[in-house]
C-alpha cells in the first residue's frame, strides 16, 4: 500500500499520521505540501490533524480550498480512499467531501482526553479488521468536534450506514454523539479521535493500529 | 467601494457561545437580554465600480468560502 499525508501550515499530527502508515504499510510514506497540485500515485491519503492556517476564517476552511485539495476532491471522487483526522476532519466537510459541519463543542472548552468509541458500522473499509470488537479507545484533542447536520442528512447517513464511529461519553455534545462519518460511497472517513496516536504501546494504546489494517486490508 | 460582510449562525443551530454571553449579561444586571447570538463581520476593499456586479461577486465569495452554508447564514451590504 502506497501512501501520502496531505502537510498544510499549521498541520500537527502529519508526523504521526506517517509513522502510522510507515509502520503499518511498512514503505515509506509520501508526503505532500499544500501547495502541490498533483498527489503522487498512491493508494491511501491521509488529511492529519492541527490547526491549518491558524484555524482562520473556521477550522479547515482555508485548507479546504488549497490546490492540493482540488486534486484530492477529484481523485476522492473517483474512489481513492482518504481519511482526515480531527483537523482532517474539518478540512473534509469544508471541502465537501463529507456531509455536515464541525462546530465549537457544546461546553466551549478544548477537550483533551482518552476517549471511548463504539464501532457503529463493522464491515466498513476502516474498521473491518477489528473484527468483534465493537468498543475502542483513543484520544481526543480538539475545541471544534461538535458535529452538525440537518434531520435529512443524519437520516440518509443512518440510512447508508455512514456513521462509522459514536462516542461512548458525548465529549462535545455532537448530534446522535457522531465521532466518525464516512461518505455515500464508503472510500472517505472523518473522524475527530485520533487513531494515529493509538499506534504504540508507549501511547497508552494501539486500538488506531486496526483502522490502517483495515484499508491495507480492504486494498489487498 | 466597500462590501461589509454579517456572518452568523443559523437560527436553528445552537449558538453556546451567545447564549454564555446572555447569560454573562444578565449577571451583570442586564436583565432585558433574553437572547445573544454570536457572529463575525468581514469588510472587503472592493475595486469595483459597478454596485451589481460588486453584490454578484460578494454573494459568489460567501457562498465559496466566506460562509458555511450547512451552519452558516449571511448578510452584506455595499457601501460606496
Amino acid at each position: 500500500m502506497k501512501t501520502a499525508v496531505i502537510v498544510f501550515p499549521a498541520s500537527n499530527c502529519d508526523r504521526d499520521a506517517q509513522v502510522a502508515l510507515e509502520k503499518v504499510s511498512r514503505r515509506p510514506v509520501e508526503m505532500v505540501w499544500h501547495g502541490e497540485t498533483t498527489l503522487p500515485p498512491v493508494d491511501f491519503v491521509v488529511i492529519p490533524g492541527g490547526f491549518s492556517y491558524g484555524d482562520y476564517l473556521r477550522s479547515g476552511a482555508i485548507a479546504a480550498r488549497s490546490p492540493i485539495m482540488q486534486d484530492v476532491i477529484k481523485k476522492a471522487g473517483q474512489g481513492l480512499p482518504v481519511a482526515g483526522f480531527c483537523n482532517g476532519f474539518q478540512v473534509l466537510t469544508e471541502s465537501g467531501l463529507l456531509p455536515g459541519a464541525l462546530m465549537r463543542n457544546k461546553g466551549l472548552r478544548f477537550v483533551c482526553r482518552q476517549q471511548t468509541l463504539n464501532i457503529k458500522n463493522p464491515s466498513s473499509m476502516f474498521t473491518k479488521s477489528y473484527k468483534e470488537r465493537s468498543e475502542i479507545t483513543m484520544p481526543v484533542a480538539h475545541f471544534d468536534g461538535n458535529y452538525y447536520a440537518d434531520d435529512e442528512t443524519l437520516n440518509k447517513l443512518r440510512k447508508n450506514k455512514q456513521i462509522i464511529f459514536t462516542y461512548k461519553d458525548n465529549p462535545n455534545g455532537s448530534v446522535n454523539d457522531i465521532a466518525g462519518i464516512c461518505n455515500e460511497a464508503g472510500n472517505v472517513l472523518g473522524m475527530m479521535p485520533h487513531p494515529e496516536r493509538a499506534i504504540d504501546p508507549m501511547h497508552g494504546g494501539t486500538d488506531g493500529l486496526d483502522l490502517f489494517k483495515s484499508v491495507l486490508e480492504s486494498l489487498r | 467601494m466597500k462590501a461589509i460582510i454579517h456572518i452568523g449562525l443559523k437560527s436553528g443551530v445552537l449558538d453556546p457561545q451567545g447564549r454564555t454571553i446572555a447569560r454573562s449579561l444578565s449577571h451583570l444586571g442586564f436583565e432585558n437580554v433574553t437572547a445573544a447570538r454570536q457572529g463575525k463581520t468581514i469588510e472587503l476593499e472592493l475595486n469595483n465600480t459597478d454596485k451589481t456586479t460588486a453584490e454578484n461577486e460578494v454573494k459568489d465569495m460567501c457562498e465559496k468560502l466566506l460562509a458555511n452554508t450547512v451552519i452558516e447564514d449571511y448578510r452584506f451590504e455595499i457601501v460606496d
